[in-house]
């Protein structure tokens, strides 16, 4: 697995350490606890489609904000009132990729989906979920190619 | 006459109304069970007594795709206090998605006792009822399942290609988007778990959540269900219906509409859906 940004990295090492799905999932509904979701000066209701995540099924949205250092702030918006799982997890992504080096963003593979919320997920959950990373990803590509830099 | 019985279902009394399940809190003849897609939302706060079945971990095995046998199921119902005389009610998220699925597992072991609750956790939700977060014991169950009968309403591929061949209704239930095999070319992003798109040849294509009602998640009338069922997809109460999706958790919840909403006698569901039938080498497919 490639290098993750260190904040992202340092949530999933507390994960690990929590085998007990009980409290995993607990842990994982704290988190969901501090989502906040996009901020009207980015975006307000109803938002554009060019933000949606593809395949997932809690309508979750994401949008990429310039940060003075060149790197991104990640937002998000879940419209499924019972997505907590995408909730749990746009607040892992805000909080361990947001200001990150992009490359590392680029990089971030898809299924540590799995490694959040274990295998015991449905299909279409894992798909939304991972879309959402890869939502996220493909924006930190984007913003690197357009400053002419590269993803690798 | 319930608000239920008006809608003119044919088994109206597979349905149980929030209202109902609420004056059955205590009742130690029901057992309420919340089963969800989303893994967090049990814990999140549940229906006061209520437990959690989860389908990866309980219904399945977990070596081979198919789901528990009937020694597996009678310790899962040990396990939840549940007797062969306990009224199981279902319900969970995403318009009862999860629910109807849990509930057409229970048929295959003849659990008759069962009921779903209709609107799901969103309509208990959005009428500001009690949630929990206490998670019940029970007392263990003594439980004997009888062995899975996989006949009735669970068809295999080649039962599903000897439908085809004698001209049998099939009812695809996922988006148009897969039903089409559009979703397989979006780049960068999550296929639908199969090397083909499209849909089985002269599936009529009713996305399962037309048969409920967005704003609260209840089922529709039954004359609404007629106009979509039979109105548009031109079926009819006595055909053999076949109703897939992708792996057999939304179809599950239009089997149960057409078994019991509609009472048609004759549904069957293909769980096999379409992760297997657009990875089966050879099969016809229609775009």
């Amino acid at each position: 697995m490639p290098q993750l940004p260190g904040k992202l990295d340092e949530t999933l090492e507390l994960l690990d350490m929590v085998p007990d799905r009980a409290e995993r999932i607990q842990l994982l509904i704290d988190i969901a606890d501090r989502f906040e979701e996009v901020p009207p000066r980015l975006a307000r209701r109803p938002f554009s489609d060019d933000h949606l995540v593809p395949a997932c099924e809690s309508q979750a949205y994401v949008w990429g904000e310039d940060r003075p250092d060149g790197t991104l702030d990640f937002h998000f918006a879940v419209e499924n009132p019972q997505g907590i799982s995408a909730k749990s997890l746009a607040v892992l992504l805000d909080e361990g990729l947001s200001g990150a080096p992009l490359e590392q963003v680029a990089a971030v593979p898809q299924d540590l989906v799995y490694r959040v919320f274990g295998r015991e997920l449905s299909m279409g959950k894992s798909m939304g979920l991972m879309g959402m990373v890869a939502m996220v990803a493909s924006m930190a590509r984007q913003k690197l190619a357009a400053d002419g830099k590269s993803a690798s | 006459m319930s608000e239920i019985e008006s809608r003119g279902y044919v088994h109206p009394d597979v349905l149980v109304s929030t209202e109902w399940v609420s004056q059955h809190l205590q009742d130690p003849k029901i057992r309420i069970v919340e089963s969800n897609e989303d893994p967090l939302l049990y814990g999140t706060g549940h229906i006061p007594g209520a437990v959690e079945i989860d389908w990866t971990r309980d219904l399945n095995d977990q070596v081979r795709r198919d789901y528990l046998d009937h020694q597996g199921f009678s310790a899962l119902m040990r396990r939840m206090g549940i007797g062969k005389d306990t009224t199981v009610v279902f319900y969970g998220d995403r318009n009862n998605w999860w629910a109807t699925y849990a509930y057409w597992v229970f048929q295959l072991f003849g659990h008759g006792q069962a009921k779903i609750m209709d609107g799901g956790r969103i309509k208990w939700a959005k009428e500001n009822r009690e949630l929990s977060r206490e998670v019940p014991q029970y007392p263990p169950a003594d439980y004997q399942a009888n062995p899975r009968d996989d006949k009735k309403i669970r068809a295999f591929r080649q039962q599903v290609l000897d439908h085809l061949q004698s001209k049998g209704r099939l009812i695809d239930v996922r988006s148009p988007a897969e039903y089409t095999g559009e979703r397989l070319h979006m780049p960068e992003y999550p296929n639908e778990g199969a090397l083909r798109g499209g849909h089985i040849p002269g599936a009529a294509n009713v996305p399962w959540a037309r048969a409920v009602n967005p704003d609260d998640g209840t089922f529709k009338s039954a004359s609404d269900l007629k106009a979509i069922y039979e109105g548009e997809a031109h079926l009819s109460p006595h055909d053999d219906v076949v109703v897939y999706c992708r792996i057999g958790e939304r179809s599950s919840h239009t089997w149960f509409v057409l078994t019991h909403l509609l009472g048609y006698p004759k549904v069957r569901n293909y769980d096999g859906s379409w992760t297997e039938w657009g990875n089966l080498v050879g099969v016809p497919i229609e775009r």
